[in-house]
């Protein structure tokens, strides 16, 4: 998983760093298996692994030639970048082995009516307001990709009106 | 939680994920490259999300819950994105970041 992410950063070819970037989330999802939340990985594959990796191929495909080398950073520049990410790491992995934590054996499985009571109850702790905000954002979204998406056309046509 | 691996090999993995990501937003000279980067970073702060949920609070959900919201607004975020990019070809037939001047047309 982490040869893969070090490959979708550095290769030069576009296509072959998004299907990096692919066996990355691929990875991602088998993580959440693991930690057994069945739903999320599920999520996580169908969203991930099925929505958001064929958008980035489809502008992939319009906007470049496949075979079409990317311009890659002076090589200071790069070395500088990986100096500052692995101090910064550095600083990250002392943080995170010098503290304790108190970790609870438990071997529960969440089923996905738990999620689906958490999401929607109105008691102390649910979550119906953040979900209805996301589900909001989500349209917004989508109707501004349209918009801009299709841009000078849908402009011009409100001038003539 | 997992047989056999402790919390702290899960943070030092989602740990070098992030610092990827942050390699590759500092490094590429391109949008589309920009967005996989930040791709990257939103993984690996939704694993840490899970991780300790699963880990410290086995009680709650609440971690689960944030990572959906994660989810969601990357999904959000990557269609407005792209539709950004594509737009931004057509009127300058370029996604190299040195190349965008103008921010209205």
């Amino acid at each position: 998983m982490i040869i893969a992410a070090i490959a979708a950063v550095t290769s030069r070819k576009m296509l072959r760093s998004v299907i990096y970037l692919l066996f990355v989330l691929i990875g991602v999802a088998g993580v959440y298996f693991l930690i057994d939340y069945n739903f999320l990985a599920a999520i996580q594959l169908t969203v991930y692994a099925g929505g958001i990796i064929v958008l980035v191929i489809f502008s992939v495909l319009l906007v470049h030639h496949i075979e079409m080398e990317l311009e890659m950073a002076k090589l200071s520049q790069k070395i500088i970048a990986a100096v500052v990410c692995l101090i910064g790491l550095g600083i990250f992995l002392t943080t995170i082995y010098s503290n304790d934590f108190k970790v609870v054996e438990n071997h529960k499985t969440t089923s996905v009516s738990d999620i689906g009571m958490g999401l929607l109850s109105y008691d102390a702790g649910g979550f119906i307001l953040p979900f209805e905000v996301i589900s909001i954002l989500l349209l917004a979204s989508m109707v501004g990709a349209i918009i801009i998406g299709k841009g000078d056309k849908l402009t011009k046509n409100d001038e003539t009106l | 939680m997992i047989a056999g691996i402790s919390i702290y090999e899960i943070f030092t993995l989602t740990s070098i994920l992030f610092f990827i990501g942050i390699y590759g937003f500092i490094t590429r000279k391109n949008l589309i490259s920009i967005l996989i980067s930040i791709e990257l970073i939103l993984n690996a702060s939704a694993v840490n999300f899970v991780a300790i949920n699963k880990y410290l609070y086995p009680n709650t959900l609440q971690g689960v819950f944030f990572s959906i919201f994660i989810i969601a607004v990357a999904a959000a975020e990557t269609a407005l994105a792209v539709a950004i990019i594509i737009n931004l070809y057509r009127q300058i037939s370029s996604v190299e970041v040195k190349d965008t001047e103008i921010m209205k047309y």
